[in-house]
């Protein structure tokens, strides 16, 4: 089990050596994004000026302040409570983000499905897992909100972060085919009859 | 003992940052438990990020999780207490809005057609007041509860028949922990209603879901349930965040109902481990937080 520190962005040879199991920092920029962004940007066709290639993309709507332009908010936002939110909602756009815009890693709680790991083999991804709900933790991994796109979408704008030692972060999913959340998900089903038979309820 | 619109104003305010900010003692102790009885590796480090985060927004007097969830207030009226109800729930509404301004928080709520957020934290019929009565004299409870979504799109309903019978109430509790796995933010608490009406049936799984750990279904055969399940879910191996281990659920809390003859319904309504909560108690003596 290595560690990796990934300073962001990076390309599919960085990628593709990590496995299941491997632990990743992200350091510099990560991107932040959410149901309504995808929604926008792939159903209807709404696209970014942002520049997403070989970047991170963590599933969150943070909590925000708006401020006075400064070099430290030049987004004129300011950082509350970054945590992350369920990805499975947004299995579909998995495959879009990396083949349109080149993200390469996703950030999220939960894991993902087929679809998406299908697409971290086919383009080179991972699917790094953050602690779901520890919320208060991540915001001390992101320093500033240095750009804003899809503002009218707030909270669920598509947010640039500028972040430092975010992690570590196990990766659950990768480029090989492997899921953790498969084998455990798996694994849960196949103890499924002999659990229920104990409490008498198999039948 | 009269009731003040202003001042419930203020408390729904307060009641809504605290509950995001401050996890109840009975959640952490819950914590305590699971770290204890974890085997597992990655089960063990999952739960050491979470009891660090409690500490870390405690510290930072930040929000334990970013999602400020669909805002719940539960009020409790005892005996010889005059109120406006209308007034008050007003005044539940302008509170949670004002907090949500004020510290300020996420507005998580959207017109579920258009999806537009009026950044208030309220909409048609959010925030959610439930009023209830109880035999005290001259008190007043609200509870805040700011239920967090990755755990509330983990609800179900079935409305199962006599033929079925319990062990098919079982069963479906268990599979539908399996088909949920990390997505509801393991370890929670496993809220199930049972009986009642379709509505009731639903609704007593939130009360199950939002229970304190350590209280127990007032029901005999609830509370049967109840342990058997407890021990069970947590023989599947889901684990914490769905990573795999032991602590795949505090509890599981059971609340039933009496229902038709022809009928058997079940609920599901789970709770994340960020189990938020926030009382406060108003006696003519004054308030107190709890």
């Amino acid at each position: 089990m290595a560690h990796h520190v990934l300073e962001m962005p990076v390309g599919e040879d960085t990628v593709r050596p990590l496995r299941v199991g491997d632990m990743v920092t992200l350091e510099k920029t990560l991107f932040g994004i959410r149901d309504a962004t995808l929604i926008a940007m792939f159903d209807r066709a709404a696209r970014t000026r942002l520049d997403l290639k070989g970047h991170a993309a963590l599933h969150t709507a943070p909590n925000v302040k708006a401020v006075e332009p400064s070099a430290e908010n030049p987004a004129r936002y300011a950082p509350i409570c970054v945590g992350t939110t369920t990805s499975m909602r947004m299995e579909r756009f998995t495959r879009p983000l990396m083949e349109r815009e080149g993200v390469r890693i996703i950030v999220g709680k939960g894991g993902m499905g087929a679809q998406s790991l299908a697409a971290f083999g086919e383009f080179g991804g991972v699917y790094l897992a953050v602690v779901g709900g520890a919320a208060a933790l991540e915001t001390t991994w992101v320093e500033a909100i240095e750009d804003v796109d899809f503002e009218e979408l707030n909270p669920e704008c598509l947010w640039k972060f500028r972040i430092r030692g975010f992690g570590p972060l196990l990766v659950t999913m990768d480029s090989h085919g492997g899921s953790l959340h498969r084998d455990v998900n798996a694994a849960a089903e196949s103890r499924r009859d002999e659990v229920l038979a104990r409490i008498g309820a198999l039948k | 003992m009269r009731i003040n619109a202003n001042e419930i104003e203020e408390l729904s305010a307060t009641l809504y940052v605290r509950a995001l900010k401050l996890l109840p003692g009975d959640i952490k102790q819950g914590f305590e438990r699971l770290v204890r009885e974890e085997t597992d590796a990655t089960g063990r480090a999952v739960l050491g990020t979470m009891v660090e985060n409690i500490a870390i927004a405690e510290r930072t007097k930040n929000i334990l999780c970013q999602d400020t969830g669909i805002p719940i207030y539960n009020v409790t009226i005892g005996r010889n207490v005059i109120f406006d109800g209308a007034a008050m729930t007003e005044a539940i509404r302008r509170g949670c809005a004002r907090a949500t301004r004020e510290a300020p928080l996420r507005s998580s709520v959207v017109h579920p057609i258009t999806r537009k957020n009026e950044q208030t934290s309220c909409g048609a019929r959010i925030p959610i007041v439930n009023f209830d009565f109880s035999e005290h004299n001259e008190t007043v409870e609200i509870e805040m509860i700011p239920k967090g979504s990755g755990s509330e799109n983990g609800s179900f309903l079935q409305m199962l028949i006599p033929a079925d019978g319990a062990s098919a109430i079982k069963r479906f509790v268990i599979d539908r922990v399996i088909e949920c796995g990390g997505r509801v933010c393991p370890p929670t608490i496993v809220g199930v209603g049972i009986g009642g009406t379709s509505d009731l049936c639903m609704h007593l799984a939130k009360v199950a879901a939002t229970r304190p750990l350590g209280t127990e279904c007032a029901d005999p055969e609830g509370a049967k349930i109840e342990s058997e399940l407890s021990q069970a879910v947590n023989e599947l191996g889901i684990g914490p965040q769905g990573l795999g281990g032991r602590s795949t659920a505090f509890r599981v809390h059971v609340e039933v109902a009496a229902t038709h003859i022809t009928m058997n319904p079940v609920a599901v309504n789970i709770q994340c481990h960020s189990a938020r909560r926030a009382r406060v108690v108003i006696t003519p003596g004054g308030m107190a937080f709890a």
